[in-house]
């Protein structure tokens, strides 16, 4: 075991610090009673009060919700349809253009992707709104998604697909039936990553949003122009909330259900032996 | 198996239910199956022999269904079956990794096919039931795969692939993956029971003690073309060409010419003297042959023995193997020639060692002359 000297606590210290003080500094101040965000004057909750009787609060939430959903929704069922096709397709003529065309949204600058979207839907036409924010977001996380579920794709063994065929499976069944609940778990956490990518994108969506469509990021956004509220401050812990929640609930399941693996797969061996 | 009343192979009216007519598969330049002509009947325990890469595991994949061949037909139980998909193939296969699902139990592995037959589905539990009897693993049912031990797991790919009642049962080196003791007691279950379903079975493995053990004919297989189709004991005992005989168990290989000879008998002339041999055939002079002869025909002596071929030589190197050991003897020209005995007494008492003079012997039936 390696020696807990002054210097690792320091760094340790000072890392984290710089992680998670403005967190904590903005958990903090959303229980501020005082208007000023930067003045303590007593603790209270009055601004989480405030936050569910502002409307527009509630609706940017309502439709970043609906956003978040759609699009992955959509960009899971494409990503896993490229993941298939780049892992399984073989050998194929431009496959490592197609590969590296997937990829390539992961480095494009957010910027460049929302303006292009944005020119796009004003050639075809779209009325900016809701559905456009959805295609944009479903474009960019797909190869998010696609990338989750493909590392997953390389080490599964495709003789349990072939073995499927075999017992008299169609192609479709087969992958319903034995492919996609043994990868569930990537195509889930490929879901989760793109609905929290839209959840939290605010250049595609302002490039791409209408005046019908605000969603959350690009409220926060235009409210914080006008001045920090201690209501941004709420609205954000609460955020903060539900992504942890999520993340270590997540965490936690994972974990035991590879301790309980590893138990059974014990026991096995124990019995064999 | 060379008692079993079941030898349709030699039966001339006899039609097979498996025949692959002239079949080539290529994959770009290479080709894995050349021209391959086979026929393969009803009841047999067919084993396709060969090193890696010889094109044994794609000719199984092409009678799955999951290769289609270049060119070709193979023809089962007397229909072309290039138009019909996998999943509709009624034969069944079980893999070398196994290819349980994971998120399945036993049970539920073994009625996987059954679910998607035209079983009525009030009979598949009884199904699944007797199949699991069949392999003794009645009490696992309601387990996963990994919460159950190799040797059950290859049980469960066996009891899934016949549970559907396939005409072919198509193993990819099904015992790969078990130790030694568990890999021969599992061949000696798969015999018993393929005896009992009376399925045709057709393995495909690189272990020859295991093909020879199984099978009730064994086709060695290599660089895309079968050397020979025959018993275990006529591949051992009566392999025609270099390639068989080297391939399968060990073998002495002395380089010679026919110096004279009839039908019946022939001299062949090589660099340490003359061995009298009973070929297959009239072979003319000058014929260059190899002479090939397993260890365990060669005896050894330290007197010269009035046996029809003797030569002397020295002993070189001996390979203790427990129960047998394999003396390495060089002979005046050079030549190491094998010859095994059985260890029936202590290794203390053992009659010669290293650097002894020997005189090695054989009778004029024991080894077999090779022209390829």
């Amino acid at each position: 075991m390696k020696r807990f000297t002054l210097f690792n606590a320091t760094s340790l210290t000072l890392g984290f610090a710089f992680l998670y003080v403005p967190i904590l500094i903005l958990i903090v101040y959303s229980f501020n009673s005082s208007r000023l965000v930067t003045v303590w004057a007593g603790f209270s909750t009055k601004w989480y009060g405030t936050l569910f009787n502002n409307e527009q609060f509630l609706d940017a939430a309502l439709v970043t919700l609906k956003v978040g959903l759609a699009s992955s929704c959509i960009a899971t069922v494409l990503g896993t349809i490229a993941a298939l096709v780049m892992v399984r397709g073989g050998k194929f003529k431009g496959r490592t253009l197609f590969s590296g065309m997937i990829y390539a949204p992961l480095v494009m600058p957010e910027v460049i992707t929302g303006l292009s979207l944005l020119l796009l839907f004003i050639a075809i036409g779209i009325d900016r709104g809701v559905l456009t924010i959805v295609l944009a977001h479903a474009t960019f996380s797909m190869c998010y998604v696609s990338v989750v579920v493909s590392s997953r794709l390389v080490s599964f063994d495709e003789s349990l697909e072939e073995a499927a065929l075999d017992l008299g499976c169609t192609p479709f069944d087969a992958f319903k039936s034995v492919t996609l609940p043994i990868i569930a778990p990537a195509v889930i956490s490929g879901w989760l990553l793109a609905f929290t990518l839209s959840l939290d994108d605010l250049v595609i969506a302002s490039f791409t949003t209408g005046p019908s469509a605000t969603t959350l990021p690009i409220k926060i956004y235009s409210a914080v122009r006008l001045g920090v509220s201690p209501e941004i401050n709420a609205l954000s812990t609460l955020l903060i909330g539900a992504v942890t929640i999520g993340v270590v609930a997540a965490s936690l399941a994972t974990k035991r259900a590879a301790v309980h693996r590893k138990r059974q797969e014990e026991m096995a061996r124990q019995a064999e032996g | 198996m060379s008692n079993d009343p079941f030898q349709s192979w030699e039966d001339p009216q006899a039609t097979p239910l498996i025949r692959f007519e002239n079949v080539t598969k290529r994959f770009g330049d290479f080709t894995a199956v050349d021209n391959l002509t086979l026929d393969i009947y009803e009841k047999e325990f067919f084993a396709l022999l060969g090193a890696s890469g010889c094109g044994k595991t794609t000719l199984m994949r092409m009678l799955a269904g999951f290769e289609q061949p270049t060119e070709g037909r193979i023809i089962l139980g007397g229909q072309d079956i290039a138009p019909i998909p996998v999943n509709k193939r009624d034969i069944n296969m079980m893999f070398q990794s196994y290819a349980l699902f994971p998120h399945l139990t036993v049970a539920d592995n073994i009625a996987f096919g059954l679910k998607r037959s035209d079983m009525p589905a009030s009979e598949i539990a009884g199904r699944v039931e007797e199949m699991l009897k069949m392999v003794q693993l009645s009490q696992f049912a309601k387990r996963k795969p990994h919460q159950i031990s190799g040797g059950q797991r290859q049980r469960v790919a066996l009891a899934r692939s016949l549970a559907k009642n396939p005409k072919v049962l198509l193993l990819d080196e099904p015992l790969a993956a078990l130790d030694k003791k568990l890999r021969q007691e599992t061949q000696f279950e798969l015999m018993d029971i393929q005896e009992k379903l009376g399925t045709t079975f057709m393995i495909v493995t690189h272990d020859q003690e295991e093909a020879m053990t199984v099978a009730s004919r064994v086709a060695v297989m290599n660089a895309g073309i079968i050397k020979q189709i025959a018993t275990p004991d006529a591949i051992y005992e009566r392999p025609n060409s270099t390639y068989v005989a080297d391939f399968i168990g060990e073998v002495n290989l002395i380089t010679g010419k026919i110096a004279s000879g009839t039908e019946k008998s022939c001299k062949i002339a090589w660099e340490g003297g003359t061995i009298t041999a009973q070929p297959r055939e009239k072979l003319a002079k000058g014929t260059e042959v190899r002479f090939a002869i397993r260890p365990e025909k060669v005896a050894i002596s330290a007197k010269k023995p009035a046996a029809t071929n003797a030569v002397q030589g020295k002993v070189h190197d001996i390979a203790y193997l427990g129960n047998i050991s394999t003396y390495h003897v060089q002979t005046e020209t050079g030549q190491i020639i094998k010859a095994q005995l059985a260890n029936a007494q202590r290794l203390s008492r053992r009659s010669f060692t290293w650097e002894d003079s020997v005189w090695l012997s054989w009778t004029d039936t024991a080894g077999i002359v090779l022209t390829e």
